[in-house]
């Protein structure tokens, strides 16, 4: 079975589905004949003719509705935003017009769309290339919302969201691209050569939205993460010397509650790992449904481990970013309770 | 179906890819002095031509011709001289800084200095500028000091911006330059709101607007020129079309069927199309301008023909998506050479004193960045952590309070 890093497992998914079907296409800016700033689109132009991979107008707001328009002919458009920090612009249209198309015709016009975008820190990116706006768009009914952690869920995921009849919000955790990055910034790089999640098959396959993936089965406390995190979790708990269990939510909307409130029921303890600052974040969410189904269960309260209620602060990248001593920490205290 | 031929979808592409010869023959480039210069409080509709031409004062031998010649005096043009040359020196110098390691990010303004330094130079200190980030020549022209870029671009603990935001985007109130942020025709509308304010204060102030061709398709853009025209705001609106977005030419924001400047005619706006890489054209086109804004006349928009020299950013590589050469055959030369021409062929210059305004330049960039290095480069040296927590609002909340607890500090 091939290796593959994110990137190319991502540019895999995209050609077996624009090679599968002649109504999936592919637009956003510089993604046609250069092939995208993290090369996602490589040499797709190339290989599929220029109407079927091209490049936009810098206009993110414009990107989203041409996606919806073409989606309510029916296509089936995918569609780069070339950060996540640049989908402010096409809010309007995601929130008001993409999330409530299907609502508000009962069913006659669908926006079939999916939204990639790079997305959270550890990039040295700044306050407009490394934010994870996740929450924003969970908030938003109609929206579904996936963040993949390694490349064989990254392939099978796209591939579920193109497929999706609703409008899918593909965040792809950019840190991730070319390693397993576990939040140890001051270690060498680790490449996703080797890593069992960096085999990907050939052609087509898929996962499924709304299924969370047990990472490490563990006894005394829960750990919920996406994305970047996973992989930030996984070494914080290794680290803390605690048997933790560690789940990776993939989607968050659909949220697979059947696998956390099962996990938290057994382990009685619940901490909550995400980049994006805390207040408001996606963990207040997970937080409410834990206590509200598990509340009889709990031994100690839910923690979160989040980046701090400030903007993405350049030159203290590492201090804002959850590492895992702060995840280990936090897992000792909720033992501690 | 009918016998009428079946749709199709015109998918813009450049006129040269790598390998092939760069072309510029789209362009239609008017003879330096061949433009009118209409009287700055004319009606917007009498200058509908404008737009559709090129306002050059410079001509290939270095004389100044025409009636949109300003008439400087060598000493400033020098000094626009110097602007320019200190940025093409310090962006190469900071450039080779980040492929050292000592810097995160960069990004030059090569081959766009022109813009930046005789706007600088043009406007009254207490205008304000809203710039891209290849407007560091407004800076360089206003003496900014180099030890600022440098410790901002090092994000080390001279950081003026105290290593919040990347290296480039600087803010720079005092010297007229507005707060830059990554996200593209956000603040051409602050620029209008900025000028607003300044005539519903009956101040006499101006405000002076910047985007790149590419941030023209997006709605930012569109809106701000809206607000601009409905009232007359004192303002400058201006595009720098060089060429290049990334790896997407000016026809994917819409420049192939008609000029930037020409947008303008539709918001019932006075666009003027100005020869970008021409110091004088640009000094005598934004005084022009500033004049009709100062005057209750209202806004001008303008679009500066130049070319992106370099590639976005230093995480940009252009030579995958344009040709290698393309901007040695770019028809508006280079503006440091230009400008040096003209003072020459004034008999106000010559090679020996350009060698020694390079030399000395080089010199000022030398120390600012071993006084920079001396602080510390990237990861050797950064601001005070507290600067994380401070200024998220004017006074901490409960929850930055505990975070910053949290966090050890």
């Amino acid at each position: 079975m091939p290796t593959m890093n994110m990137v190319e497992a991502l540019n895999d998914a995209l050609d077996v589905m624009l090679t599968a079907n002649p109504d999936v296409l592919i637009f956003g800016e510089d993604v046609g004949y250069f092939g995208g700033v993290f090369r996602v689109t490589d040499k797709l132009q190339q290989k599929h003719g220029i109407e079927r991979c091209f490049d936009t107008p810098i206009a993110e707001g414009g990107i989203a509705a041409i996606a919806i328009g073409m989606g309510a002919y029916g296509l089936r458009p995918v569609v780069e935003i070339q950060f996540a920090d640049y989908i402010l612009p096409a809010f309007d249209q995601l929130v008001s017009e993409a999330a409530r198309l299907r609502y508000r015709s009962n069913g006659e016009f669908t926006a079939p769309i999916t939204v990639r975008a790079p997305y959270g820190g550890g990039i040295f990116g700044g306050q407009t290339h490394s934010q994870s706006p996740e929450a924003i768009f969970a908030h938003v009914t109609g929206l579904k919302t996936v963040i993949p952690s390694n490349p064989y869920d990254a392939k099978g995921l796209l591939i579920t969201a193109i497929e999706c009849d609703d409008p899918v919000i593909f965040l792809e955790p950019k840190r991730l691209y070319n390693g397993p990055f576990d939040g140890h910034h001051d270690r060498p790089l680790t490449g996703w050569a080797g890593h069992a999640k960096a085999e990907v098959p050939e052609g087509h396959y898929s996962v499924p939205f709304g299924v969370a993936d047990i990472v490490r089965p563990g006894r005394d406390v829960t750990v919920l993460a996406y994305g970047t995190m996973v992989h930030v979790a996984l070494a914080g708990i290794l680290e803390s010397g605690i048997d933790a269990e560690l789940i990776d939510l993939r989607s968050i909307v659909p949220l697979d509650i059947d696998t956390i409130t099962a996990s938290v029921k057994r382990t009685g303890r619940c901490v909550i790992l995400h980049e994006a600052s805390r207040f408001g974040g996606f963990g207040g969410e997970l937080s409410a449904l834990v206590q509200e189904r598990c509340f009889y269960h709990l031994q100690s309260p839910i923690r979160r481990v989040t980046g701090w209620d400030t903007p993405y602060p350049h030159a203290f990248e590492w201090d804002y970013f959850p590492s895992p001593a702060r995840l280990a920490a936090a897992l000792a205290a909720a033992m501690e309770d | 179906m009918s016998n009428l031929p079946r749709l199709r979808l015109h998918i813009p592409t450049p006129p040269a890819r790598p390998g092939e010869p760069p072309r510029f023959d789209h362009l239609d480039i008017a003879a330096a002095g061949a433009v009118r210069r209409p009287d700055s409080a004319a009606p917007g509709q009498e200058m509908r031509d404008l737009p559709y031409t090129l306002i050059r004062v410079l001509d290939d031998a270095g004389a100044a011709v025409g009636p949109w010649n300003p008439g400087l005096s060598p000493d400033t043009m020098i000094r626009g001289l110097r602007a320019m040359l200190l940025t093409r020196l310090f962006d190469d110098r900071m450039f080779r800084a980040h492929r050292q390691g000592k810097a995160s990010f960069y990004m030059k303004s090569t081959g766009e200095e022109a813009i930046g330094a005789a706007q600088s130079l043009a406007l009254d200190r207490a205008d304000m500028c809203f710039p891209t980030y290849r407007l560091l020549s407004w800076l360089m022209a206003r003496d900014y000091p180099l030890i600022n870029l440098v410790n901002q671009i090092f994000s080390n603990a001279g950081d003026p911006l105290r290593g919040r935001q990347l290296p480039v985007m600087y803010s720079a109130r005092d010297y007229g330059f507005y707060s830059i942020s990554g996200n593209l025709g956000n603040r051409i509308g602050h620029a209008v709101g900025w000028a607003m304010a300044s005539a519903l204060k009956r101040d006499d102030r101006i405000a002076l607007a910047h985007v790149g061709e590419g941030t023209t398709a997006g709605g930012g853009y569109h809106e701000a020129l809206t607000f601009a025209a409905v009232y007359r705001a004192p303002v400058i609106l201006c595009i720098a079309n060089n060429q290049w977005a990334i790896s997407s030419f000016f026809g994917f924001a819409g420049g192939e069927a008609t000029t930037f400047a020409a947008r303008a005619i539709a918001g019932g706006l006075p666009g003027l199309r100005v020869d970008g890489n021409d110091f004088l054209a640009v000094w005598a086109a934004t005084l022009w301008a500033a004049e009709r804004a100062r005057t209750n006349h209202g806004a001008t928009l303008i679009e500066f023909l130049t070319y992106r020299g370099g590639g976005h950013s230093t995480s940009d590589d252009p030579s995958r998506y344009r040709p290698a050469d393309e901007w040695e055959h770019w028809p508006l030369g280079d503006p440091i050479e230009r400008l040096k021409r003209h003072l020459i062929h004034m008999r106000a210059w010559d090679e020996t004193r350009h060698a020694e305004l390079t030399a000395q330049v080089t010199d000022a960039i030398a120390a600012a960045v071993r006084e920079g290095e001396a602080i510390g480069t990237l990861g050797q040296s950064r601001p005070d952590l507290d600067a994380m927590f401070d200024q998220v609002f004017a006074k901490p909340d409960w929850r930055l309070i505990e975070q910053r607890r949290e966090a050890g500090l």
